[in-house]
């Protein structure tokens, strides 16, 4: 429990300083940052790079975020250097109901300087309360420069930017095994229908194409709700997704119908799946980590998964090599469409629940090519930050995943179950599709079961 | 509440049926409990019921890539075994930031007041409200005992609120947030205050206490006290000289029910002390080294191994008032 007493004091103490350097930071990121304190360590040359973001030595923002160890040490190593810098001092919480605890901590008066958050639909219910401060107008520009527009209205709540993008993951991946591609002769398939054609050829081989788990806990059927994403981008573009978030084009509708009927000659197919588990039904019973374990062994082909589906194998085999000509590796799904490559991503929000200066310098540092770069080169971690070098990325996977992500061409979507109402996008939509698989529920139940959920408001 | 309610409940029954050698039980039903076959059920109850943490110690034994890739049970057809996730979880390591230390002092930090705190008040209420006459005292018994009904869940945020904030009435100050009272003294370095723990702690305990303590207190015999009135003792006296004495089997099971309970808990840890080394219990600990993806199992099963030992301590060291202490504060003799 946090005793805001000692942040005030501090705040009270570093009153002038804090406007002048608010001000620094608001201005652009040329202005140095002579008007703070004139701490030691900004005459450090390492800190020639941090001068942006002014001196605050004492102050601490509190940071709550739903990533956990491993991933939280290389957040704590990336930000050292600032923190050093500009003498703040950032307190990392990581919690794994990140999502529960966030509305509980905000009604309760006990908000965090700053939260990384993972549903834009989260974001706007934060809004809603109030809690929410606008970054300073650094932010805006850093995302205006070095993002695909798109990403900015994710952040964005009735017409305000609030929320700068964190990470970004890539969702139109399919996993495969190099080796069994190489030894079989398969070819990466870069159009819609050599996918299907690939995947009939390796039918009729032997090996069952495509294998596939959505369990996952209290939140099993998310994975079934990206694989209908997906094809509804493909089939039918972006108005229509966009449409479909806001329920102006129901589930029961004529695309989306489509998009399922198209899903289930896919993944509900007996001749494609579930390789190496069992039969269709068990694609619900199997978890989305151990579903692409198959592939592994040889006895699945292919997994629509991911970006951060990488972080797995090594669970399955210590030694595991991500390459293109190593034991598993990633290609982009293809597009129906090949003037728009669709890609669905997703990734979290800098949200902030205080304005004080050291908040809104840290702020800024998120949103900056310069933090984005030092967490990218250390590895597994991407940014849709376009000011980072495809070059810096350390693994093929997170490369190639950025290579999709930082297309300025792409036809770029958000998870759309993350936009959806919580009651919809992470519930009846996951709940209704895990049903469809497990219990080969028909179609036309499966949606107007998840349409009845909609919030009327 | 509900969740503690509903686990003392069954120990109870649980105490109740396994202490034979009580006079209040029918003979009839120990010569039933006594019977080999009953003896058999028991035996195949209890190994079926010990089956799922036996696996959590297989699981925290075997390496990371087996733990994750195959079930618990081949490890003995394919036996490799190791200590490394508990020196992970001891020391930290590549993937967790920092070992269980300090998490594992914070949850004494936290359980020991928390225990004994609620039972202090709730002696001298129990007492007060069986041995001391006062008009409405079976109306108050009554509403405290009818308290046990409100979930802890609902009170979650209306707590952190008024720990936060304060309460007031219009403009006229209820309750100060805590950071004005001389509560945030106690704070440490970066802020954090185990306060807000106790006091919700506490408040979700009372109502359970003082019904335990109370039912206890009211059977011990009326012709002690009135001797004791008799030859001019205070009601102060009485409570120190002949209440607390007979009551200790009453003192000791409670105290070590509130004490598991709030060693155990998970939700009012994470809600008012979040998830900092600072405050942070050993629940919250080991709710987040399982990782972002719920991948670390092997790291979440030491973990819990090595929490598991102070209840266990705690458990045998003081059975003997377990079972004695709950006799005597619930069956009506």
């Amino acid at each position: 429990m946090s005793v805001p007493v000692r942040r005030r004091t501090a705040a009270v103490v570093g009153g002038v300083a804090a406007a002048l350097l608010l001000a620094a930071c608001g201005s652009s990121s040329s202005s140095s940052g002579t008007s703070g304190s004139p701490a030691a360590s900004n005459t450090d040359p390492a800190c020639a790079d941090y001068a942006a973001y002014g001196s605050h030595p004492g102050t601490t923002v509190s940071l709550f975020t739903s990533i956990l160890p491993p991933e939280q040490q290389k957040y704590e190593t990336a930000w050292k250097q600032f923190e050093s810098c500009t003498g703040i001092t950032v307190k990392y919480e990581g919690s794994n109901s990140f999502e529960s605890q966030l509305p509980t901590r905000v009604a309760g008066g006990n908000a965090p300087d700053i939260a990384l958050i993972p549903q834009p639909g989260l974001l706007a219910q934060m809004v809603k309360t109030g809690a929410v401060k606008a970054p300073p107008q650094a932010v805006s520009d850093n995302v205006d420069k070095y993002w695909n527009p798109q990403w900015k209205t994710y952040g964005t709540v009735n017409g305000t930017f609030y929320a700068a993008p964190n990470s970004a993951n890539m969702k139109s991946f399919v996993w495969y095994s190099p080796s069994l591609f190489k030894a079989k002769g398969y070819t990466v398939p870069t159009t819609w229908d050599q996918l299907w054609t690939l995947s009939d050829k390796m039918a009729a081989d032997g090996i069952k194409p495509w294998c596939g788990g959505v369990g996952s806990g209290t939140a099993t059927g998310w994975l079934a709700t990206d694989w209908l994403e997906e094809t509804v981008l493909r089939q039918s573009g972006g108005d229509v997704y966009d449409k479909w978030i806001s329920h102006d084009i129901k589930f029961d509708s004529p695309e989306i119908t489509k998009a399922m009927d198209t899903l289930a000659g896919w993944m509900k197919n007996d001749k494609y799946v579930n390789a190496g588990i069992g039969n269709v039904a068990s694609i619900a019973t199997t978890t989305f980590q151990n579903g692409g374990k198959p592939i592994l062994d040889s006895k699945c082909g292919m997994y629509q998964q991911a970006s951060f589906y990488a972080a797995q194998w090594p669970s399955f085999k210590a030694s595991v090599k991500i390459a293109a000509d190593g034991d598993v590796f990633a290609f982009y799904l293809p597009s129906i469409d090949p003037s728009k490559k669709a890609v669905e991503g997703g990734g979290e929000f800098v949200a902030a629940f205080a304005d004080r200066p050291e908040v809104q310098s840290f702020q800024t540092f998120l949103s900056s090519p310069l933090y984005a770069d030092i967490k990218v080169k250390e590895g597994g971690w991407v940014s849709a930050n376009n000011g980072v070098p495809l070059t810096d990325y350390t693994d093929d996977i997170s490369k190639l995943s950025a290579q999709y992500l930082t297309d300025p061409n792409a036809l770029f979507r958000f998870d759309a179950s993350d936009l959806m109402p919580a009651a919809v996008g992470s519930g009846a939509e996951w709940t209704q599709l895990t049903a469809w698989f497990a219990e080969n529920k028909p179609t036309k139940d499966v949606l107007d079961a998840i349409d009845a959920a909609w919030p009327s408001s | 509440m509900s969740v503690e309610t509903g686990g003392l409940t069954a120990k109870l029954e649980e105490a109740v049926v396994a202490a034979p050698d009580h006079g209040g039980m029918s003979t009839a039903l120990r010569r039933n409990l006594s019977s080999p076959w009953a003896s058999a059920l028991v035996i195949f109850i209890t190994i079926l019921w010990t089956i799922p943490t036996f696996g959590l110690l297989v699981t925290s034994l075997r390496p990371a890539a087996d733990a994750n890739s195959t079930g618990w049970w081949t490890a003995f057809t394919n036996p490799n075994f190791t200590l490394s996730n508990y020196s992970e979880v001891l020391n930290g390591g590549n993937t967790i930031p920092g070992g269980i230390a300090p998490y594992f002092i914070n949850s004494f930090v936290i359980s020991i007041p928390a225990a004994l705190i609620p039972l202090t008040l709730a002696l001298m209420a129990a007492y007060a409200l069986a041995w001391v006459p006062f008009r409405y005292s079976t109306a108050v018994f009554l509403a405290i005992f009818a308290l046990q009904v409100v979930p802890l869940q609902m009170a979650l945020l209306p707590l952190l609120q008024m720990f936060n904030k304060g309460w007031t009435i219009g403009n006229i100050p209820i309750i100060p947030p805590i950071k004005d009272t001389p509560l945030h003294l106690l704070a440490a370095s970066g802020g954090a205050n185990f306060a807000p723990l106790w006091i919700a702690h506490t408040m979700f305990a009372l109502p359970l206490a003082i019904f335990l303590l109370h039912n206890f207190i009211s059977q011990l015999p009326k012709d002690l006290f009135e001797a004791a009135r008799v030859d001019g003792a205070s009601h102060f006296l009485i409570f120190r000289k002949l209440v607390l004495p007979l009551s200790v089997p009453a003192i000791a099971s409670f105290a070590i029910f509130q004490f598991l309970w709030v060693w155990n808990d998970l939700l009012v840890g994470l809600t008012f002390a979040g998830g900092t080394a600072d405050v942070a219990p050993i629940t919250v600990y080991l709710s987040n080294i399982q990782g972002t993806y719920g991948a670390a199992l092997h790291l979440t099963t030491a973990g819990a191994f090595i929490a598991i030992l102070v209840p266990l301590a705690v458990f045998f060291a003081l059975q003997r008032f377990f079972v004695r202490g709950l006799l005597a504060g619930s069956v009506k003799g």
